[in-house]
């Protein structure tokens, strides 16, 4: 993980945000990343994000936990312990649809949660470089990284130019890192 | 856009007062920023107290045994299993707030939710420990699940609707919980980074799990609540489903019914409804958030609990007609049981009766829809009558079943069951002050998201843009000709 450089150009209404990522992409800055208080439909698109597949795994999941219960519980009566329960067949089918449907939500969901924290490296005690604490509040975020083709002074007045209502230059690391957010740390990894 | 206007002018504005975002993130973080009221405290002493007095009757039951709840071999199932039912039945309304709405794109759900959720998951976890207590020998509980074991291939019973209840409700609490969590998440980084004090810095610095709001994240975050809640439609269904096929599949009279699944989960809206607005009139006036949660929620709300508990009406009266329709004796006896004046648990069901069915039905009334002093009054009738209802299904089905030799007497609780309760509402409270204090209860996100389409200020604004618009286009009209 590399240290970099970005500018950083704050936004304080969406509407002015969506006009500024079309221009600055337009123009071939390469934007590291907006961060926003709230999901804006469209940004993703306008920014050229491709959809996630999310949705892809959580069916995957589902259909391995229908599969899970289905096969388990057939094994057990029919393979395993095949009991007399009332004289009732030993392959019960429609007795066992409300717990194939519920291992079904249960592993879909769980999988799906995983998955999105394994994706945005979500977790308890990890820490990542905020460009400016208000992201969170009423700002919109755009970070632009600088790189060998691109000048400092020509992406904070296109910036400006686009509506941004406070610019500064920041160097941060871009991956994530176990940490604190009361302290100030040297990071665990600085290569 | 255009239609998106049109819409919104239609509609009131679901967030009162001249906000900005900002003064969203301001609103509802305050009380979490701010020291315990003494209000709060109060609340939460006794909260906590009725929580220790209900360790104690558990405490009771578990080293004396079931006899402690007065149960016997005819009424096997009291107020233990009433409770189960009802605390579940609570739970349901956070889950169809928060999902089923989410999936039909009701903009009024955003002010709830959250509490809601909350709610769900504090109720689930009441309930559960109804069953669990209820095996006697707590310290078994584990025999419910299947694993590998050591006491040869023996196998739970999967044809069971007691072991259908064991997943269902730990699914259902599992779901909710992932549900309110990762919708937190945003907010808890909101909290996050307005902190002053060290602490609290580092706390909520665990809980927001580093988010940062990056684009990308958020559309994986709206993809992951959108499926969540897609799952948790049908789940919330299914699983009153279940609990209400523990009474179906029995061969009891009364229980026996086809009708119960969609009855059992109207009921369980009902109720749940009742209680979103028991909790959500004082936390609204407490907190200060009554230009979040506004008449409109409320109203909005009570025509839910109209509907549903008209539903439940038409449920009672389908009962009553096919057990006469069925001319089956011991279904006309156990439905005898219940309405008949002269038998001893006839004052329970007249009180089910008009707490459900009889005074919901003030809600037609706009005036008494948007009144909140009633409205406050009538969750809490509703929530009695919705516990009334579980108590006739279960006592009045089996205190009289079919041999005269084994009726009983008149159960009454001990002081222990109810005391077992009563600990369920300390948790219940204790969780929910908590939730309240330390956790945002609107969903900041959510309300920005919607508070240009749906903010008051914004509105106006809105109003005025398509009446200049409307004043150009007559203008330019006018000179064509």
């Amino acid at each position: 993980m590399a240290v970099k450089k970005f500018v950083v150009g704050c936004f304080d209404d969406e509407k002015v945000l969506f006009p500024a990522v079309k221009k600055v992409r337009k123009a071939g800055y390469k934007i590291h990343d907006v961060y926003t208080p709230f999901p804006i439909h469209g940004l993703d698109q306008a920014m050229g994000l491709r959809d996630t597949s999310l949705h892809t795994a959580g069916f995957i999941y589902g259909i391995t936990g229908t599969t899970t219960a289905l096969t388990f519980m057939s094994w057990v009566f029919t393979k395993d312990w095949p009991l007399n329960i009332g004289g009732k067949p030993h392959f019960p089918l429609p007795a066992f649809i409300p717990i194939t449907f519920e291992l079904t939500v249960l592993f879909s969901a769980v999988g799906m949660v995983l998955t999105f924290c394994y994706l945005c490296q979500l977790a308890p005690f990890v820490k990542k470089h905020h460009f400016h604490l208000r992201a969170t509040d009423d700002l919109f975020v755009m970070a632009i990284e600088l790189t060998g083709k691109t000048n400092e002074a020509d992406v904070k007045a296109f910036l400006e130019n686009a509506g941004a209502k406070e610019i500064n230059v920041q160097e941060a690391e871009t991956g994530w890192w176990l940490g604190r957010y009361d302290k100030e740390q040297a990071l665990y990894q600085t290569k | 856009m255009a239609s998106l206007r049109y819409e919104s002018q239609v509609r009131q504005p679901l967030v009162t007062g001249a906000k900005s975002y900002h003064q969203v993130t301001e609103d509802i973080v305050r009380p979490i920023e701010m020291k315990p009221t003494r209000l709060w405290k109060i609340g939460f002493t006794i909260s906590v107290a009725l929580l220790l007095f209900g360790v104690y009757s558990v405490y009771r039951e578990v080293v004396y045994g079931i006899g402690e709840w007065n149960l016997n071999k005819t009424i096997g199932w009291g107020w233990d299993i009433t409770n189960f039912v009802w605390w579940v039945g609570i739970g349901h309304a956070g889950t169809l707030i928060s999902a089923i709405l989410l999936l039909f794109r009701q903009g009024w759900r955003t002010g709830v939710n959250r509490a809601a959720e909350a709610m769900t998951i504090f109720a689930v976890m009441c309930a559960g420990q109804f069953p669990i207590f209820h095996m006697g020998r707590v310290w078994m509980a584990f025999f419910v699940l299947p694993y590998p074991n050591s006491r040869g291939p023996l196998w739970v019973n999967f044809n069971s609707p007691l072991l259908w209840d064991v997943f269902a409700i730990s699914t259902y609490f599992t779901v909710s919980l992932l549900f309110w969590y990762s919708g937190l998440i945003p907010d808890l980084a909101t909290v996050r980074d307005r902190a002053k004090e060290k602490w609290r810095k580092h706390l909520y610095g665990v809980l927001a799990f580093g988010w940062t709001g990056s684009t990308k994240h958020w559309q994986r975050h709206e993809a992951l609540s959108l499926v969540l809640a897609g799952l948790s439609t049908p789940l919330v269904l299914s699983v009153h489903t279940i609990v209400s096929f523990d009474f179906a599949t029995s061969v009891i009279p009364g229980w026996h019914t086809t009708i119960f699944p969609p009855y059992f989960v109207a009921g369980a809206i009902f109720s749940g409804f009742a209680m979103v607005q028991t909790l959500l009139i004082i936390t609204r006036k407490v907190l200060n958030l009554e230009d979040y949660i506004t008449m409109e929620h409320i109203e909005v709300m009570n025509k839910v609990i109209v509907l549903t508990g008209s539903i439940v009406g038409i449920a009672y009266i389908t009962e009553l007609f096919i057990s006469w329709y069925g001319q089956n004796p011991y279904e006309m006896a156990a439905f005898k049981n219940r309405y008949d004046l002269s038998t001893p648990y006839a004052w329970s069901y007249w009180l089910m009766m008009s707490c459900n069915v009889i005074a919901p039905q003030f809600f037609w009334f706009r005036k008494l829809r948007r009144n909140l002093l009633f409205t406050f009054f009538m969750s809490i009738i509703v929530n009695v009558g919705m516990w009334f209802e579980r108590f006739v299904i279960i006592v009045t089905s089996i205190y009289r079943d079919y041999i005269p030799s084994s009726w009983s007497t008149y159960y009454a609780p001990t002081i222990w069951e109810v005391g077992f309760y009563l600990g369920t509402f300390g948790l219940f409270f204790t969780c929910y002050f908590l939730f309240s204090k330390y956790f945002p209860v609107i969903a900041i996100a959510e309300i920005k998201h919607i508070l240009k389409k749906n903010g008051e200020s914004y509105k106006d604004d809105m109003e005025k843009e398509e009446q200049s618009t409307v004043e150009h286009f007559a203008h330019e009209h006018a000179h064509a000709h």
